[in-house]
């Protein structure tokens, strides 16, 4: 059964209401908040945990754990905790936190007070990618709306607790989504990882224990606090629980963002909310089923998996961002690949040999692969090599970068072969007969 | 509109008409009325002693006010010293952000940035019909290149997170979704005329929802 409108979250996702805080009261934004924040730290994170929300920054790590990983008590230094927002969204094929901004603003700064209550903050950033600017002047708009209306600040929605609220804009780097990186460009440096440990828990935003959490997972907090864990849990399989914003795009007959339950069939998520398949279902040959890190998957594993973490996992992919990529067969996957392989080498930070010289690497070979311009043995080199750059890197990066093209030769390895057979055939017709 | 009141505005000596080869360097920047209130509640959101986490929105403050004051929005060097001393940061430390981060132009553009998302969901969409027409309709050689008479400048992007409205064009701080070839000449026109379409998807869709209206949320449950 499909998931019914009254069980969206996010009823403005299209913004067809205003953004603003009377609207969002309508909607149900803000109501009860002090109320809920009664409850306590443990009462949030506990109802947080039996939720089972996992991370929607692309990890999947499950929220109400990393939050108990704040420390319990404000640092005797008297040191502030923060907790940090990301709203840099630049994983290739994610648009769902941009709608959030611009669309339901107040269920992220609602989330952010409840969030940041919940891990003792006494302070939260929002890092929004520097592109997105007029999202981020709606976000700002509504901020200061919640302040004058006594939601944020000094006794923040007559609570008792204090909590400030800021936005921040980025400006146009991918790898500033890199947790770590993001908290380094807060301070005003170059968006470079750091290594972990230590993690933000102990050590973050200006050596203060923080949080790092995506738009998505912060702003379904409210509603599910409100309606209950049990509520959220009802949806999707074990572990995978929720509803889920999926971007579907690419070669469907009406890209859009939908909110559905985790775990729904692939094929039904495209064919009831996207139209359907350009050409039909049989015309589908892969999807990237979440982001442009995560590999690809052919048409006969489409035909009947699940949308969720451990279903795509058992696949050799990942849910992700679930930025969905629908490419048909007249799709050139290897240059669909390529230009992913252009992202990584663009927005490689550069401080590790195997990911700087890596990235540039591999997008060499595969601008060759997509010619064909190739022998048949170096797609074996290229797959060892991205085997040596992944897990050797300070950050995910260079794993992101050479998944992709894992996922091709797994599953499109007779593709590349043709075509630099094809190549050999155009370029050397004597060595061919 | 320059600020004016300190007396600082206006002050770019040495800038050359935009599209000369050689562009040199303004030989003095100071933020005018307008930016200092900008940089001031800026500074404010950071505690005490951390000024340097605004030195990003203080560069795009700089950028701003030389496209406002020149027509061209970029910064300078001595910009970037202007960052840092007001900021209380060493030069390089605002060099380094300035060349990290790709939305800060070091170097003159024109006076609209055209700026063609080519990363794979808007390839698979047909950006490269959108980058022809920049190209054409704009009169630009390509990625890179500012057109003779100064209007445009024509960058290649990486996704700008509207894949579902792909592709996407985004000149200056707005996006133009569901482009194709016609649609970007008749954009491209319109902005030489002066006109600025409203930005947004160019086929009408109501922002991210489907083609022909939200199948969701249409309020037809009860
Ligand atoms: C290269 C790279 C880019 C990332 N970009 C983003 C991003 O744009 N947004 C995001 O929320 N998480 C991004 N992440 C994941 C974050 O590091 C982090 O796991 C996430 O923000 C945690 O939030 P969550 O627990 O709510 O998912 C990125 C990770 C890597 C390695
Ligand atoms: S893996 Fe790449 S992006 Fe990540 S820290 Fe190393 S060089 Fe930078
Ligand atoms: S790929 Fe162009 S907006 Fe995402």
């Amino acid at each position: 059964m499909a998931l019914a409108d009254k069980d969206r979250i996010f009823t403005n996702l299209y913004g067809t209401q205003p953004w603003n805080l009377q609207a969002a009261r309508m909607r149900g934004d803000w109501d009860g908040t002090a109320a809920i924040l009664a409850k306590g730290r443990d009462w949030i994170v506990e109802e947080m945990k039996q939720s089972g929300l996992r991370g929607r920054g692309g990890a999947g790590f499950p929220t109400g754990l990393k939050w108990s990983f704040m420390p319990k008590e404000r640092p005797a230094d008297g040191r502030p905790v923060y907790l940090v927002v990301n709203a840099d969204e630049s994983e290739p094929g994610t648009c769902k936190d941009r709608d959030i901004l611009r669309h339901d603003p107040h269920k992220l700064v609602e989330g952010c007070l409840i969030a940041g209550m919940a891990m003792g903050a006494t302070a939260g950033y929002i890092y929004y990618r520097g592109e997105y600017f007029n999202e981020g002047n709606i976000l700002q708009a509504a901020i200061d709306e919640a302040y004058e209306a006594g939601l944020l600040g000094k006794n923040a929605c007559g609570s008792g607790y204090d909590f400030e609220l800021y936005s921040h804009r980025g400006a146009g780097a991918y790898i500033c989504g890199e947790e770590t990186a993001l908290i380094e460009s807060l301070e005003g440096k170059k968006g470079m990882p750091r290594m972990k440990p230590p993690f933000p828990a102990a050590v973050g935003l200006y050596g203060c224990p923080s949080t790092v959490n995506n738009v998505e997972t912060i702003a379904v907090v409210p509603t599910i606090l409100r309606r209950g864990a049990g509520w959220f849990a009802g949806f999707g399989r074990p572990k995978n629980s929720g509803t889920k914003i999926f971007c579907l795009q690419g070669h469907v007959n009406k890209p859009c963002n939908v909110e559905a339950e985790m775990s729904i069939p692939l094929r039904e998520l495209i064919d009831r909310y996207a139209g359907g398949v350009r050409g039909g279902w049989d015309n589908l040959l892969a999807v990237i089923p979440g982001g442009s890190s995560t590999p690809m998957i052919p048409k006969s594993v489409c035909d009947d998996v699940l949308m969720d973490f451990d279903a795509l996992r058992e696949h050799k992919t990942g849910l992700g961002t679930a930025g969905v990529i629908v490419m048909d067969k007249s799709t050139d996957l290897i240059k669909a690949i390529q230009r992913l392989s252009a992202f990584y080498k663009h927005e490689s930070c550069g401080q590790c040999t195997p990911c700087r010289e890596g990235m540039g690497w591999v997008n060499r070979v595969m601008l060759r692969m997509v010619e064909g311009r190739a022998e048949i043995d170096e797609i074996d080199v290229l797959e060892q090599v991205t085997r040596q750059i992944e897990g050797h890197t300070i950050c995910a990066l260079a794993d992101g970068g050479v998944w992709p093209v894992q996922g091709l030769i797994r599953h499109f390895r007779p593709m590349m072969e043709e075509r630099i057979a094809a190549y050999r055939a155009a370029h050397f017709p004597m060595a061919a007969e | 509109m320059s600020g004016g009141g300190t007396g600082v505005g206006g002050g770019f000596e040495g800038t050359h008409a935009i599209g000369e080869a050689e562009a040199e360097e303004p030989t003095h920047f100071a933020f005018d009325a307008d930016s200092e209130a900008q940089i001031a509640k800026i500074v404010a959101r950071y505690p005490e002693g951390r000024q340097a986490s605004a030195v990003i929105a203080t560069l795009y403050i700089a950028q701003k006010q030389m496209g406002r004051l020149t027509g061209s929005a970029w910064v300078p060097r001595i910009a970037m010293d202007a960052v840092a001393a007001r900021l209380s940061m060493p030069p390089v430390r605002v060099y380094e952000v300035a060349t990290f981060y790709f939305m800060f132009n070091t170097k003159p553009i024109g006076k609209f940035h055209l700026q063609v998302c080519g990363t794979t969901p808007c390839w698979l969409r047909g950006s490269d019909d959108v980058m022809r027409a920049c190209k054409e309709a704009g009169h630009l050689k390509g990625y890179g290149d500012t057109s003779a008479d100064g209007l445009f400048t024509m960058t290649e992007v990486e996704c700008l997170g509207g894949c579902v409205n792909a592709p996407v064009l985004q000149v200056d701080d707005d996006y133009y979704e569901d482009m194709d070839y016609e649609s970007t000449v008749k954009l491209i026109e319109a902005l030489k005329r002066g006109e600025r379409p409203a930005p947004g998807s160019v086929i009408g869709r109501q922002t991210s929802a489907p083609e022909g209206g939200p199948m969701v949320l249409t309020g037809s449950e009860e």
